[in-house]
């Protein structure tokens, strides 16, 4: 079904969702593969977070479908609309890994037992390999020495670097990023960028919303561009990016990004 | 004083054990219906959430006592004939669930939405999460309010005696009928239930303090 190696891991065909009268998705869509990075960058409102939240659904649709690795993502099938079962849809979550712009770490979870939680019960893993693995990827970000600290005795660089164990200890096939250095305080962004870069170069395939325009320009293997609910264009970075692009509402938002950040 | 005190005490323990008991089975039956109908009242669908809110409002909004006499005198017209003992526990119950279904909603409101959609992403059932990321954040913010609740409910098993229950109310009015000596024995009853409920109080404060993980 999905062997061949070119097939799309993501695939989003025609998804429009509307929240009431105001339309903010409009038939959307967009392919990522295996290993590939894509980024979605575009003015906000423009339905960026909105589609990465339809991805493992936290938000429903209207029409169109989502498919990962072949599967209808919310959706017993995308003609009946019929929702999956409580069971069925955390299944599928449990194959997307979400990073959120406001970390939610448990609060009243340790470092460990945040990235415990799930391992244990939706993987069913015992106590001891789950927390095996949950050191693992605190030493993969670096905080291997806080894996008994709860969320309130960290930074929120080292918050978000949880959030990012969490999400990837659960070996998702993709790993969704929603503006996860927003909320963090200038110096804290490097650290996580750093942590995102190197899960690219281990192959991990990944979804992004991001306003930071240099990671996304060195991170990504292409960059999607939505403007109003749509994609408005997609290509390879240092073509999205370049200043005199033919798109003439992603060349006004680049512009804009570029007198508001130097 | 001291020795009416004692001469009463073997009358009266065995209507404490009664307001203990009456106190207990309210206690925990309006927890679970409590609990379950404000799971109901935050998550249910619309039909589920408007039942559970008239309920709620309905009993808030009359009297414990009307509510007592109701269920005792009223109900036997629509065919419910209940022993005194339990209609009262069933009015009572009916009361403090209401209290609890308030107390659940505002403890479970109070999560960020973020702790759900963080709980839902790592492939969490509904189940899953209320059990390991809402309810052990929750309590925190439940258990004042809910102590509280306890301590009225053991005031408010007084009113069992009105319907003619030997509780530890109606034992101590027994006993001053024979001795007519109402003071001591009024004193020894509040003192009664104030250890009961100062108990509880302390409790709760410790637990309370078990459970502050740091956050806010």
């Amino acid at each position: 079904m999905s062997d061949a190696s070119n097939a799309a891991l993501l695939d989003v065909r025609d998804v429009s969702k509307a929240f009431g009268t105001v339309e903010v998705l409009r038939a959307v869509s967009l392919e990522v593969k295996r290993g590939e990075v894509v980024t979605i960058i575009g003015p906000s409102g423009s339905g960026k977070t909105t589609l990465l939240r339809c991805v493992n659904f936290l938000e429903s649709y209207d029409s169109g479908s989502i498919r990962i690795d072949g599967k209808e993502v919310g959706y017993r099938d995308a003609g009946t609309r019929q929702h999956r079962s409580e069971r069925d849809l955390a299944a599928m979550r449990a194959e997307t890994g979400m990073v959120f712009q406001s970390f939610n770490l448990f609060p009243h979870l340790t470092a460990a037992g945040n990235i415990m939680l799930g391992l244990r019960k939706v993987r069913g893993k015992s106590e001891a390999e789950a927390r095996q693995i949950a050191e693992h990827w605190l030493g993969r970000v670096g905080l291997a020495h806080k894996a008994d600290s709860l969320p309130a005795e960290l930074s929120g660089g080292q918050q978000q670097r949880v959030g990012i164990a969490r999400a990837v200890a659960m070996e998702p096939k993709i790993l969704l990023l929603d503006e996860i250095t927003s909320a963090l305080d200038p110096e804290l962004v490097g650290e996580v960028l750093a942590v995102v870069r190197s899960l690219a170069e281990d192959g991990m395939t990944m979804l992004m919303v991001t306003h930071e325009m240099a990671f996304a320009r060195d991170a990504s293997s292409r960059i999607v561009f939505m403007a109003d609910g749509g994609v408005s264009a997609v290509g390879p970075p240092a073509e999205i990016l370049a200043a005199e692009a033919s798109n003439e509402r992603l060349r006004s938002f680049l512009a804009r990004f570029r007198a508001s950040h130097f | 004083m001291l020795g009416q005190i004692i001469y009463a005490l073997p009358f009266l323990a065995e209507g404490f054990a009664v307001t203990l008991w009456v106190s207990l089975l309210v206690v925990v039956l309006s927890l679970v219906a409590g609990v379950v109908l404000g799971v109901g009242l935050v998550y249910g669908p619309a039909p589920v959430r408007w039942a559970v809110r008239i309920f709620s409002d309905t009993i808030r909004g009359i009297p414990i006592l009307v509510l007592i006499f109701f269920v005792y005198y009223g109900l036997p017209a629509v065919g419910i004939h209940l022993q005194s003992f339990w209609a009262a526990v069933l009015a009572l119950t009916l009361f403090k669930t209401a209290q609890v279904v308030e107390y659940l909603r505002g403890a479970v409101g109070s999560i960020p939405r973020g702790q759900s959609e963080a709980a839902m992403a790592i492939g969490l059932t509904f189940r899953q999460r209320l059990a390991y990321v809402i309810f052990p954040q929750a309590f925190r913010r439940f258990l004042p309010p809910w102590i509280n609740g306890v301590t009225d409910a053991v005031k408010g098993s007084a009113l069992v005696s009105l319907l003619g229950i030997t509780d530890l109310m109606q034992a101590i009015n027994q006993v001053i009928g024979r001795t007519y000596e109402a003071m001591p024995l009024y004193i020894l009853g509040a003192l009664v239930y104030f250890a009961v409920n100062y108990a509880l109080s302390l409790a709760s404060r410790r637990l309370e303090q078990r459970f502050a993980f740091i956050r806010e």
